[in-house]
C-alpha cells in the first residue's frame, strides 16, 4: 500500500496517456449514475425529446411524488431498512461470538466446526432455496419479517473475515485480562471487540450492503405488497409505472442514496475487506 | 484466589488437556452459529437431495418417490431441451463474462498501478457499480436499452448506423445482459488485481530492471506469474458468480426474455419451482448446478495448486 502514498513526481507523457484512457473508462462506469441523477428531475417531454437531453430543461421534483403515488415506496423502504438492520445485527453478533471462540479459546471439536462452516460457503443459495421455502411456508412464516430475515442468516463469510482480524490481537492481552480476573464475556466485550472495532465496522458495512441489495429470497418469500423490500418493489415498478423512465430514475436515485453515502465515507474499508478475503484464499 | 483456581480446572479429552471453563464458553459461543447452520444449511441440503427423488408438485399436491425420473426428465429425451438450452446460455454467459472480466480488469489494474494523478477517484469510479443494488442499476440500463427512447439506439441512429432491439431481440438479449453484468462486476476484480500488484515487492521489479527487462517482459515474466494465485481465484469466483446469475436477468428480461433467449440455469430453476410448482424437478436441477460448480472448483484447485511461484 506504500506505493499509492508515494509522491507523483514528474509525470511523463506516457503517464498522461494512461490517465486519459483510465479517465474515459471511469466516465463510462459512472455515466449510468450521472444519467440517472439528471433524469430523475426530467419532465416526460425531456425524456422523449430527440436529440436526447442530458440536463433537464426545467428541474421537476414531481417524479419523486409520483413514486410515492404509484407504489408504497416508503413502506418498501422501511421494510428494507428493518430487514437489513436485523439481518446485519444477527450475523455480526453470531460471527463475533464464533470468531472469538475459534481464535482465542481452546476446546475440542474446533476443527470439525471450522470445516462445517467453510463447507457451507461452497453450497450456493440456489441449492438450499427450495427446501428453505418449503420449511418457511410449512411454519407459516411467508410474508413476515422473520421469514425474510432468518433464512438469510449465513455467517460463514463474516466469521472467517473476523477470525482473520481477531488472530492479530495478541494472546498476551487476553492472558493479562484473565489474570486480572476478567471472565470470557468481559474479555470479549472489553478487550477483543474494542481492539477489533474497525474490523467489525468493516464487516458490518459489508454485510449491510449485501442485505440491502438482497433479491432472490425476498422475491420468493413475499407475496403481499406490504412485505416487499425495496429491490422487489422496484422490480415491479417497471411494469407498474408502465415504463415512465423519469419516475423509475427517481426511485432508483432514492434507493441508491444510502449506499452512495456509505460508499463515499467508507470506500477504503470496503476495498480492504474485499482484498483481505480475496488474497487470503 | 479460590475463584481464580476454580477457573483453572483442567480436563483431559481425546489425549489433550483443556481448561474446563474455556471449553464451556467456547461451546456456548458456537451454539448460535450451529443452530443457524443446521436450519439454513444442513437440513435444506438433506431435503433438497430427498426432494430431487420425488415428484413434489405444489400445484397438484402430489408427493411420491419417483427415483431418478427428475434427472431423466432434465437430462434425456425431448423434455431435456429446456435444461440444455439454459445450460448452453449459462455456459456462453460465463465464458464471455469471464474473458472480458479477466482481461479488462487486469488491463485496468495494471494501468491503475502506474504513476497517474487522481488514482483514488479513478479506483472508486470503477468500484462504484459493484456496491449499488443490482435492481436499481438494472432500471437505468433498461432505459439505455429502450428501442425507441434509449440513448444507445439514439446514438446509433444519429451516427447513421442500424439500431438494435437489445433486450427485446432474440439474438441480442443475452448480449445486452452480458454488457450490464461486465459493467457491474468489473470493479470487484480490478480491486483484487490491484491489491495483488501492489503486494509485489519492489525488489523483484528492480532486479528485473537491472537485468534490462522491458515493461512488457516485467509484466509477463515477473508480475503475472506472481499474480497467478489471484488470477485463478478471480477465475473461480467469476465462474461461480456467472453460474449463479439471476437478479439482472429476472429484472431486465422477466420470464426468460424473448423466445426464452435469456433463460439461465437459475432462472430455469426458479421457473420450475415457483412458476410451475415442480419442486422435485427444481431440486434436481439445483443439484446438477451444484455438481457443475463443485467440479469446476476441484479442477481449479488442482490446476491452481500446481502453478504457484515463489521467488524467495
Amino acid at each position: 500500500m506504500t506505493k499509492t502514498k508515494s509522491k507523483l513526481g514528474k509525470l511523463t507523457w506516457k503517464n498522461w496517456i494512461l490517465f486519459a484512457i483510465l479517465f474515459v473508462g471511469a466516465f463510462t462506469m459512472l455515466f449510468p449514475f450521472v444519467w440517472m441523477f439528471f433524469s430523475a428531475f426530467k419532465t416526460k417531454a425531456d425524456v422523449y425529446s430527440y436529440p436526447p437531453r442530458w440536463v433537464p430543461s426545467t428541474w421537476d421534483f414531481s417524479n419523486f411524488r409520483k413514486v410515492f403515488d404509484m407504489i408504497p415506496f416508503l413502506r418498501y423502504y422501511w421494510n428494507s431498512i428493518l430487514t437489513s438492520v436485523l439481518q446485519t445485527g444477527l450475523i455480526i453478533i453470531i460471527s463475533v461470538f464464533a470468531a472469538y471462540a475459534l481464535t482465542k479459546l481452546r476446546y475440542p471439536g474446533k476443527k470439525l466446526f471450522s470445516t462445517f462452516l467453510i463447507s457451507s460457503m461452497f453450497v450456493p443459495t440456489v441449492v438450499t432455496m427450495i427446501p428453505l421455502y418449503l420449511i418457511v411456508s410449512s411454519v407459516g412464516l411467508n410474508d413476515t419479517y422473520a421469514g425474510i430475515v432468518l433464512p438469510q442468516i449465513s455467517t460463514a463469510f463474516t466469521t472467517m473475515l473476523l477470525c482473520g482480524f481477531f488472530e492479530s490481537i495478541p494472546r498476551d492481552l487476553i492472558d493479562a485480562a484473565r489474570l486480572d480476573g476478567c471472565g470470557h464475556m468481559r474479555i470479549l466485550f472489553r478487550v477483543v471487540v474494542p481492539n477489533a472495532g474497525g474490523a467489525i465496522a468493516t464487516a458490518t458495512l459489508f454485510t449491510f450492503l449485501g442485505a440491502w441489495k438482497s433479491y432472490t429470497w425476498p422475491l420468493i418469500i413475499t407475496t403481499k405488497t406490504e412485505y416487499r423490500t425495496l429491490p422487489i418493489g422496484m422490480k415491479y415498478l417497471v411494469t407498474e409505472s408502465s415504463s415512465e423512465y423519469q419516475v423509475m430514475m427517481a426511485a432508483a436515485l432514492m434507493a441508491i442514496l444510502p449506499v452512495l453515502i456509505v460508499f463515499i465515507f467508507a470506500e477504503k474499508q470496503l476495498v480492504r475487506s474485499i482484498t483481505l478475503t480475496g488474497l487470503k484464499s | 484466589m479460590s475463584d481464580h483456581k476454580k477457573r483453572q480446572r483442567k480436563v483431559r479429552l481425546f489425549g489433550d488437556v483443556y481448561n474446563l471453563s474455556e471449553m464451556g464458553v467456547g461451546t456456548l459461543l458456537l451454539i448460535p452459529s450451529i443452530v443457524f447452520l443446521v436450519f439454513t444449511f444442513v437440513i435444506p441440503v438433506i431435503q433438497v437431495i430427498q426432494l430431487s427423488f420425488t415428484n413434489y408438485n405444489t400445484v397438484t399436491g402430489a408427493m411420491n418417490s419417483v427415483g431418478f425420473s427428475n434427472y431423466v426428465y432434465l437430462l434425456t429425451g425431448s423434455s431435456s431441451a429446456n435444461f440444455y438450452q439454459a445450460l448452453g446460455h449459462t455456459a456462453v454467459y460465463a465464458v464471455v463474462r469471464l474473458s472480458f472480466d479477466l482481461t479488462l480488469a487486469l488491463l485496468i489494474a495494471v494501468m491503475l498501478d502506474s504513476k497517474i494523478p487522481m488514482k483514488k477517484f479513478l479506483r472508486a469510479s470503477y468500484f462504484a457499480p459493484v456496491v449499488v443494488p443490482i435492481v436499481a442499476s438494472s432500471l437505468i440500463w433498461i432505459w439505455f436499452y429502450d428501442v425507441n427512447i434509449g440513448p444507445f439506439n439514439q446514438i446509433l441512429s444519429a451516427l447513421g448506423l442500424p439500431t438494435s432491439k437489445w433486450l427485446l431481440g432474440e439474438n441480442t438479449s443475452l448480449m445486452s445482459i452480458l454488457i450490464f453484468s461486465i459493467w457491474k462486476g468489473l470493479g470487484y476484480n480490478i480491486i483484487l488485481f490491484l491489491a495483488g500488484l501492489q503486494n509485489i515487492s519492489d525488489t523483484y521489479i528492480d532486479a528485473g530492471k537491472i537485468d534490462g527487462a522491458s515493461n512488457w517482459q516485467l509484466f509477463w515474466r515477473i508480475k503475472f506469474p506472481l499474480l497467478r494465485p489471484i488470477v485463478s481465484f478471480v477465475l473461480l469466483m467469476d465462474f461461480i458468480e456467472a453460474f449463479k446469475a439471476f437478479t439482472e436477468v429476472d429484472v431486465m428480461t422477466p420470464n426468460g426474455g424473448p423466445m426464452r433467449s435469456t433463460m439461465l440455469l437459475v432462472n430455469y430453476i426458479y421457473e420450475l419451482a415457483f412458476t410451475n410448482g415442480r419442486m422435485g424437478r427444481a431440486a434436481a436441477c439445483a443439484l446438477i448446478l451444484f455438481v457443475i460448480i463443485f467440479v469446476f472448483t476441484i479442477i481449479q484447485r488442482k490446476i491452481g495448486a500446481n502453478k504457484t511461484v515463489d521467488y524467495d
